[in-house]
């Protein structure tokens, strides 16, 4: 049952896009689901640094922080947004991921602090469900 | 049996009832059970398709096709360092693959050396790590640049690779005009939907007219430009859209390289295309087809080319990389057999067959030779090679062919209106059909009108454990080591005084390929000669669509 003070506020999302690669169909596919869900949802754009990804999810005040990588760099980049939300101390944030990720390292990234981890294949809704049932609450 | 013909009996009554309300393409286009001598009505032989090697090329550029040479079997390469990708090039040339294609990793495709900080973590990742001459001289060590044809995928910073390429090629004695490959260097696909861009669009188009008058004096056989669909289709674009806004490109890329004063049949006959091939297998073939109609008649009629081979559209295509599923991942193998089958019975020129694992990784050793074999088993096997254009005629395929040029030429009308290509970018026009296009697409998937095999249907529960290929970060520290050991080694006086003048020819406008082959012969790298420019040209700022 949702309460009424859960439902007044939009679950907010930063989709962004950190590494040098510029796929941003999955990006552009999922942040348009998100949206037509219900969710109010901002789109860095590409090649963003990890400081700039913190950054904006701090100051757009987000909930969830959904990072899209395709360029295989997650194992370095991942870990570095993780760190600089904890050190502005943010780390409530729910980060999940998107791209080609390897098994071994999704489960990696799990442990250090990354909610989801969605590969090919995902269907929206299964993503749309996990950012509704695991986007933090205030 | 007689349960059988009790089922059969059964429907044929009510056999007008289909199984689906509506039967559409892989992008969406509703089609019709049958198509008969009306739809094709008013056709003309010799105008509208004519035999192979005749206008408008419907049929195939050349009058033999197939039956004088097979394709040229092209597997795009590239992971680690230059040695490694060596290493791979070797193992494809011996076993029977004809031609190289390079892949770069990512921050040489957008001008980064290996050891800037944003290059962290990409180095030799997704292709080849290339910051300097060294690593280009090891990357084709052993391998003859006038025995073999290269295709190097690379665009906002070509000029600098395509100068390190000549200047490999001078190294080994090989002369300019002997030189035969091409260079992608497509930059307007770039900004509507690849996304790796370094300047504005203005001095991008200029350095590709640069490329052109240089190549029509000094590299008369190289392919100065790879107009290419591929990244477009791959971003979520229809067949359609593939084709109308890759031609609306190439046009674009005419008017250019005319504007800049050349004559259009000193560069028109060394443009070339790149294709994806998609899983509708009529649609593809329909789209190749459609693809050499439309250039010839642009080319003849609005350019006034009068070189045939100025009409001639040749084509590199790949099967879908965006089709392959993670999920069971050798059915991958089957999708993309029905994939290089299009592009075959579609008249392409060289083909890349994607392997079975690349939804997960870069492709191993094993799964890339699957990958070929599977263009030499199309080729040797199954007999679609003996007969030219074996599709001509039929009523569908003519039928789907003439509603692909009527939608191409619908979108260049809808294209001028918004005043060309460029202002069309900057409004985000593609970048918004593309989004909504691939937006629909995934909403086929999940309502399940569109079934994929092993992700929406037909599931089954444990993962199928494949090799997978990785790249470990002492490749990034090889390769950056290499580069300080470049640095240390050249003479800084003389990479100065290069750098000097590639930037004063940005400046003035003279042709930036001679002092950058100068510059990259003393060694100055990527990063350094991008840098130059973009202190000229300034960046691209990109249009946030979403």
């Amino acid at each position: 049952m949702p309460t009424a003070t859960v439902s007044q506020r939009k679950i907010r999302v930063l989709v962004a896009k950190p590494g040098l690669d510029g796929h941003d169909r999955g990006a552009k596919v999922i942040a348009r689901a998100l949206r037509d869900a219900g969710m109010e949802v901002i789109y860095t754009g590409l090649r963003q640094t990890p400081e700039q990804i913190v950054n904006a999810a701090i100051e757009e005040d987000v909930d969830v922080l959904g990072i899209s990588i395709l360029s295989g760099a997650h194992n370095t980049l991942v870990p570095k947004i993780l760190d600089g939300l904890r050190a502005q101390g943010a780390d409530d944030i729910t980060v999940v991921v998107g791209g080609i990720i390897p098994t071994d390292d999704a489960v990696r990234l799990k442990e250090l602090g990354v909610a989801g981890v969605f590969g090919p294949g995902s269907s929206l809704k299964e993503i749309v469900d996990f950012i509704r049932t695991h986007a933090r609450r205030r | 049996m007689s349960r059988t013909q009790d089922r059969l009996s059964h429907t044929t009554p009510s056999g007008l009832a289909e199984r689906k309300p509506r039967f559409l393409t892989t992008s969406g286009v509703a089609v019709k059970g049958l198509y008969r001598p009306e739809d094709v009505a008013g056709m003309d032989y010799e105008r509208d398709l004519g035999d192979p090697g005749c206008y408008p090329f419907t049929r195939g550029i050349h009058a033999t096709m197939y039956r004088g040479r097979l394709w040229t079997m092209r597997q795009f390469a590239g992971f680690g360092t230059a040695e490694e990708t060596n290493e791979r090039f070797r193992y494809l040339l011996r076993e029977g693959q004809t031609g190289l294609s390079v892949a770069f990793d990512l921050p040489t495709l957008m001008g980064y050396d290996s050891d800037h900080p944003r290059a962290e973590g990409e180095v030799g990742v997704e292709g080849v790590a290339v910051s300097s001459l060294a690593d280009m001289e090891t990357l084709f060590d052993g391998i003859p640049l006038d025995q073999v044809t290269t295709s190097m995928t690379i665009n906002a910073p070509a000029i600098v690779i395509f100068a390190m390429y000549l200047a490999v090629a001078e190294k080994q004695g090989v002369p300019f005009d002997k030189l035969s490959g091409t260079i992608q260097n497509d930059i307007l696909k770039e900004y509507i939907a690849q996304n790796e861009w370094i300047f504005p669009p203005k001095p991008s188009m200029r350095l590709i007219t640069d490329i052109f008058a240089y190549c029509a004096e000094h590299v008369p056989r190289w392919n100065t430009i790879s107009i290419s669909g591929y990244h477009i289709r791959e971003a979520g674009a229809t067949a359609l859209q593939e084709l109308a806004f890759t031609l609306a490109n190439g046009r674009e890329y005419v008017r250019a390289g005319i504007a800049a004063g050349l004559d259009v049949d000193a560069f028109a006959p060394r443009l070339s295309f790149f294709f994806n091939s998609h899983n509708d297998l009529f649609e593809e073939v329909a789209k190749f087809r459609a693809a050499r109609r439309v250039w010839a008649k642009l080319m003849r009629d609005e350019f006034g080319a009068k070189n045939p081979r100025s009409w001639m559209l040749r084509f590199h295509t790949q099967t879908a990389g965006c089709s392959l599923t993670a999920q069971q991942p050798y059915n991958n193998i089957i999708r993309t057999t029905i994939q290089a089958l299009a592009a075959v019975l579609g008249g392409t020129q060289s083909l890349h067959t994607n392997s079975l694992d690349e939804a997960l990784s870069l492709p191993t050793e094993e799964a890339v030779r699957i990958a070929l074999r599977t263009q030499q088993i199309i080729a040797e096997e199954s007999g679609v090679a003996n007969v030219i254009d074996p599709l001509g005629g039929s009523y569908y395929v003519e039928s789907m062919t003439n509603q692909m040029e009527e939608g191409v030429w619908d979108y260049f009308r809808r294209i001028d209106e918004l005043g060309g290509v460029i202002p069309a970018i900057e409004q985000g026009y593609f970048q918004r059909e593309i989004a909504e296009a691939a937006y629909d697409y995934q909403r086929r998937i999940e309502s399940g009108e569109q079934i994929i095999v092993g992700v929406n249907a037909y599931t089954i529960d444990e993962e199928t454990p494949i090799p997978i290929l990785k790249i470990g970060p002492e490749i990034e520290a090889k390769q950056r080591e290499r580069l300080a050991r470049v640095r240390r080694d050249r003479n800084a006086a003389r990479v100065r005084e290069t750098l000097n003048e590639v930037r004063r020819a940005a400046q003035d406008g003279a042709n930036l390929v001679p002092p950058i082959l100068e510059a990259v012969k003393a060694y100055a790298t990527l990063g350094e000669i991008i840098d130059e420019l973009r202190s000229v040209f300034g960046e691209y700022e990109e249009v946030l669509i979403l």
